[in-house]
C-alpha cells in the first residue's frame, strides 16, 4: 500500500445508545480505490460520517493526512480536503443545479485536482443542460451525479462514496463505474461504500468488510475469490 | 377618492418599517430555524440608538447616516445575543428557543430602561422632508413619500442579496439543510451569526426609520412583535417576498381598519392571519415544515410511570399540609395558596398538551380566562347561582377550545403556536372592545361565591380540593389509554396513524381538554377574587404559564406545578424589584443554557446522581 491517506484507528461509535462501530480500524493509500462491503445496518454508512465527523466517534482516532481530525467540526474536516457524498444525496432542491455547484465551492487544493464547473458538465453532460434548473425533478441518476459534482467542488483529496449504485438505472450505474475510474486516474483517492459487489469489483482495488461494526475481511477482490466462506457469511449476494 | 389614495400611501408608507423587521425575522428563521422573540427589541434598540445618533449628528447626512448606524449597531448586538444565548442551544427543541429570547426580551427591557429612562421620546423630523404634498387635495407627508420610494430599494437589495449572491446561495442551502452546508465546508456557526447580524440589523433599521412618524418608548417591542409575527406567518415564515406582500397588506388594511371600522383594529390582523392559516396552511408562500427536520430533536422522552410509594407519601403529606394550613396559617397564607393552586392548574393544563400532545400553544390563557368570563358573564346578566356559575366554566372553555381547535390542529409546530396565538388575541380583543357587554377595560366586578363559600378558609378548601383534584385528574388522563394514543400522535403522527390512531380527533379531544381545564382554573379564579379584567386573556398571561412549565421543566407533569408554586410565590417579591426583568430575564437564559430540564428534571437528575432516585423511577 502507498503512504496511508486516511487511517482510522479502533473506532467506537454510537447513535444515542446503539454502539454500532465496535472499534473498526481499517487504512487507506493515496491513490486507492477502497470499497467498504456489509450487508444493512451492518456500520458502512456510520463510518463515513464518523470519518467526516457528522458522526462523533465516542473512542478512537481519524487520521487524514497524518493530522488527527477526530473531534473536529464537520466544515473543519471538509474544508482539510475530506469530500463527503451521503446515501440519501441530500441535493438543495430549492436551488439551481449550478447554486447547488456553488454551495460545494473551494479553493484549489495542493495535490488534489482541481475541477472547474465546465470540467464538471464536461463530466456529467446531463447536468450541464439543466444547469438553471431547479433540483426538484431531477431522476436518481441526476441527483447522484449532481451530489457528486457539488462534492468535487470542493477538490477534496479523499472522496467518500456512500452507496453511489444505489437506486439509480443500470446503464447509469457502468457510467457511475467509468466515472469513479476516472477520479482514480486524476489522483482521487476514492473510499465507496457497496452492497453491489459486481460495481464493488469493477471499481476498487480493495475490498473491507464490515459486520457489525468490525472489520471481518481486508484484501484484495482476488483474495475474497478464494475465501466463498467469508463471502457467503458477511454479504448478501 | 383623493381621501382613499391617502389612506393608501399612508399604508404603504407605514409597511416600510413592518417589512424591514418582518424581513429580518424571516431570513434568521429561515437559516436558524430560531423564532426570534426579541426581535420587537430589536427594533426598539434601533429606534433608541437612532434617535441619540439624530442628536448628535446634525443635517441631512447625520440623519440618514444614523438610521444607517443604529441599523449596524443593533446588527451587532443581535451578534452579542447569538453567541451568548443562541449557539449553546441551536439543538435544543424548539420551546427552549422561543422561551430564551423571551429571556432576551425582558433583558433588553430593562436595559433600555436603565440607558434611556422611562420617558416616551419624540422623533426628530427628517431634514427636508417635513412638510406635506398634496394629492388630490388630500395632505400627505413628504416622509411618507420617501418611505414609499425607500422600500422597494430595499426589497431589491434583499433580492439581490439572497438570489444573486454567494452568501444568498449557502443562506438558502442552510435553510434547507444546514448539515450538508457544514458537510461541503462552509462553517454554519458563522453563516449563522451572519444572518443574525443582517436579520437584527434590518430590525433596527426598521425601528431608526420609522423615528419621524412614531418616535420611541418602551412599549414599542411588544407593540410590533404580534405585526411581525403575522406578517411573517401570513407570507410564509422565512420568504422574504412572502413577507413583503404581507406587510403590505396588513398596513394597508391597518390604515382602512381606522378610517371605516375603529373598532376592529386590535383584530383585524388576527383574522386575516386566521383565515390565511386555514386557507394556507404554511403561509402565503411559505414551504411545509417537518417536525424533526432540522436535527432539532430532543432527548428521547423517558418512559413515564406511576408515582411510587414513596411519591405517594410525599404528595400525602403535602396534600394533608395544605388541608390543615386553616389551623396554622394566617389568612394571607390561604389566599396566597389559592392563588398558587388555581395557577399551578393553569399551568398544569398547559404542559398536558404541550408535553404530552406536543402541541405548543401561544394562546392558553385564553381558556384561562375565558372560563371566568363565561362564568362572569352568567352571574352579571343571568343572575346563575355561583354553583352552576362555576361549571360553566369548564364548559364554556372547552368550548371554545373545541371551536379553535378545530382551526389550530391542522397546523403543526410554529404555525400552530401563531394561530393560537392569534385566536387568543382574538378573543382578547373582543372582550376588550365590546365593552357593553363584558365592560372592556374595567372589567366585571362582583363576582361573588355562594354563602357557602363566602369565607376564605372555605373558599381555600375548596380551591384545594377542584385545584388538586383537576390536577390528579391531569395525571391520570397522561397515563390512561388516551394519554398513551397523545403520545404516540406527538412522537410520529405518521405511524400513530398507520396504528389505527386518529390523529386529529385525538389531538382535538386533548386541546379541548386542556382547554376545559385550564376553564376550570379560571372559574376558580373569578370566584376567589370577585373580578374578571381582559388581562386576564392577554399573551403576558399566556407566556407566563409558558415560562412557568418550562421554568419546572416542561416533561412532567409535577415541573408544571413545582414551576406554577416557584412563580406564584416568588412574583410578588420579584416585582418590588425597579429591575426585576433583567433579573428573571437573566434567571431565564440561564435556566435554558444550565438546566434545561428545569427544577423539577434537573433535581431528578442530581438525585440520580447522587444515588437518592433510582434511574427511570420518580415523579411524573
Amino acid at each position: 500500500m502507498a503512504e496511508p491517506i486516511l487511517e482510522v484507528d479502533a473506532l467506537h461509535s454510537f447513535y444515542g445508545k446503539a454502539h454500532i462501530l465496535n472499534g473498526l480500524s481499517f487504512s487507506v493509500g493515496r491513490g486507492e480505490v477502497v470499497a467498504l462491503l456489509g450487508r444493512n445496518g451492518a456500520g458502512k454508512t456510520t463510518t463515513m460520517k464518523s470519518v467526516m465527523q457528522l458522526v462523533r466517534p465516542r473512542e478512537g482516532k481519524v487520521r487524514f493526512g497524518g493530522e488527527d481530525i477526530t473531534g473536529w467540526p464537520a466544515h473543519r474536516v471538509a474544508r482539510r480536503g475530506l469530500g463527503y457524498v451521503p446515501e440519501e444525496r441530500r441535493i438543495f432542491t430549492d436551488l439551481t443545479i449550478l447554486e447547488n455547484l456553488e454551495v460545494g465551492r473551494q479553493a484549489r487544493r495542493e495535490g488534489a485536482p482541481f475541477w472547474t464547473v465546465e470540467a464538471l458538465f464536461e463530466l456529467f453532460p446531463n447536468l450541464s443542460e439543466r444547469r438553471h434548473n431547479r433540483g426538484k425533478a431531477m431522476s436518481g441518476g441526476e441527483q447522484q451525479m449532481l451530489t457528486i459534482a457539488r462534492t468535487l467542488m470542493g477538490n477534496p483529496g479523499l472522496l467518500l462514496l456512500d452507496e453511489p449504485s444505489e437506486g439509480i438505472a443500470p446503464v447509469i450505474v457502468e457510467q457511475m463505474a467509468r466515472t469513479i475510474l476516472r477520479f482514480k486516474d486524476e489522483g482521487l483517492t476514492v473510499i465507496i461504500s457497496e452492497q453491489n459487489l459486481h460495481f464493488a469489483r469493477a471499481v476498487a482495488d480493495r475490498a473491507v468488510i464490515i459486520e457489525g461494526g468490525e472489520k471481518k475481511f481486508d484484501g484484495s477482490f482476488a483474495e475474497l475469490e478464494n475465501h466463498p466462506e467469508i463471502r457467503d457469511a458477511y454479504l448478501s449476494v | 377618492m383623493g381621501l382613499l389614495i391617502a389612506q393608501l400611501l399612508t399604508g404603504l408608507a407605514n409597511a416600510a418599517a413592518l417589512f424591514l423587521v418582518a424581513s429580518g425575522l424571516s431570513l434568521i428563521f429561515g437559516v436558524t430555524r430560531i423564532v426570534n422573540f426579541a426581535h420587537g427589541s430589536f427594533y426598539m434598540l434601533g429606534a433608541y440608538i437612532g434617535l441619540t445618533l439624530m442628536n448628535i449628528l446634525p443635517g441631512h447626512v447625520g440623519f440618514w447616516g444614523s438610521i444607517l448606524l443604529a441599523g449596524i449597531a443593533v446588527g451587532l448586538i443581535g451578534v452579542v445575543v447569538e453567541i451568548l444565548v443562541l449557539r449553546p442551544i441551536y439543538r435544543a427543541p424548539e420551546l427552549f428557543q422561543l422561551v430564551a429570547t423571551f429571556g432576551v426580551i425582558l433583558v433588553i427591557q430593562d436595559l433600555t430602561l436603565m440607558t434611556w429612562g422611562a420617558e416616551d421620546q419624540l422623533g426628530p423630523r427628517a431634514p427636508g422632508l417635513r412638510g406635506v404634498i398634496r394629492i388630490l387635495g388630500e395632505p400627505v407627508p413628504l416622509y411618507d413619500l420617501a418611505l414609499i420610494g425607500i422600500t422597494p430599494f430595499v426589497l431589491f437589495g434583499l433580492w439581490w442579496l439572497i438570489t444573486k449572491t454567494r452568501l444568498g446561495v449557502l443562506v438558502r442551502a442552510a435553510t434547507q439543510d444546514r448539515e450538508m452546508v457544514g458537510a461541503l465546508g462552509v462553517n454554519q456557526s458563522w453563516l449563522f451569526t451572519g444572518v443574525f447580524f443582517l436579520g437584527s440589523a434590518l430590525a433596527g433599521l426598521g425601528g431608526a426609520i420609522q423615528l419621524p412618524k412614531g418616535g420611541a418608548d418602551l412599549l414599542m417591542d411588544f407593540n410590533i412583535i404580534a405585526a411581525v409575527f403575522v406578517v411573517v406567518v401570513i407570507g410564509g415564515m422565512g420568504s422574504l417576498p412572502g413577507a413583503f406582500i404581507a406587510s403590505v397588506l396588513i398596513s394597508v388594511l391597518n390604515v382602512f381598519g381606522v378610517a371605516y371600522l375603529p373598532s376592529s383594529t386590535l383584530v383585524l390582523m388576527f383574522v386575516v392571519m386566521a383565515i390565511v392559516l386555514t386557507v394556507r396552511p404554511f403561509g402565503l408562500l411559505g414551504r411545509e415544515e417537518v417536525a424533526g427536520e432540522h436535527g432539532q430533536v430532543g432527548e428521547p422522552e423517558r418512559p413515564i410511570r406511576p408515582f411510587g410509594l414513596t411519591g405517594r407519601l410525599i404528595f400525602g403529606a403535602i396534600v394533608l399540609a395544605l388541608a390543615l394550613l386553616p389551623l396554622y396559617g394566617s389568612p394571607f397564607a390561604q389566599v396566597l395558596i389559592t392563588d398558587i393552586v388555581i395557577f399551578c392548574l393553569f399551568a398544569a393544563s398547559l404542559q398536558f398538551i404541550l408535553a404530552s400532545g406536543g402541541l405548543v400553544s401561544f394562546g392558553h390563557a385564553m381558556f384561562f380566562g375565558g372560563g371566568a368570563y363565561v362564568s362572569a358573564l352568567a352571574v352579571t346578566y343571568a343572575d346563575t347561582p355561583m354553583e352552576l356559575a362555576f361549571l360553566l366554566a369548564p364548559l364554556g372553555a372547552g368550548l371554545i377550545a373545541i371551536l379553535v381547535g378545530w382551526f389550530c390542529i391542522r397546523l403543526s409546530g410554529v404555525y400552530f403556536a401563531m394561530l393560537t396565538l392569534a385566536f387568543s388575541q382574538l378573543i382578547w380583543s373582543l372582550v376588550f372592545q365590546w365593552g357593553e357587554v363584558t365592560g372592556g377595560d374595567d372589567g366585571l366586578v362582583n363576582i361573588w361565591p355562594a354563602a357557602w363559600l363566602s369565607d376564605t378558609t372555605a373558599y381555600y378548601l375548596f380551591t384545594l380540593l377542584v385545584g388538586l383534584g383537576g390536577i390528579v385528574f391531569l395525571r391520570h388522563v397522561i397515563h390512561s389509554p388516551f394519554g398513551y394514543a397523545l403520545r404516540a400522535t406527538r412522537d410520529s403522527a405518521r405511524q400513530a396513524e398507520a396504528t389505527g390512531i386518529d390523529v386529529r380527533r385525538v389531538q382535538w379531544v386533548a386541546f379541548a381538554f386542556a382547554g376545559m381545564m385550564a376553564g376550570l382554573a379560571g372559574g376558580l379564579f373569578v370566584f376567589s377574587k370577585g373580578s374578571i379584567f381582559p388581562n386576564e386573556l392577554e399573551i403576558a398571561k399566556s407566556f407566563d404559564a409558558l415560562i412557568v412549565v418550562f421554568l419546572g421543566g416542561v416533561k412532567t407533569l409535577s415541573g408544571a406545578v413545582v414551576g406554577g408554586a416557584f412563580f406564584e410565590s416568588v412574583k410578588d417579591w420579584l416585582t418590588r424589584l425597579e429591575y426585576w426583568r433583567l433579573v428573571l430575564g437573566l434567571v431565564i437564559i440561564g435556566v435554558v443554557i444550565v438546566a434545561p430540564e428545569g427544577i423539577v428534571g434537573t433535581a431528578r437528575r442530581v438525585g440520580e446522581r447522587l444515588g437518592l432516585v433510582k434511574e427511570g423511577e420518580g415523579t411524573r
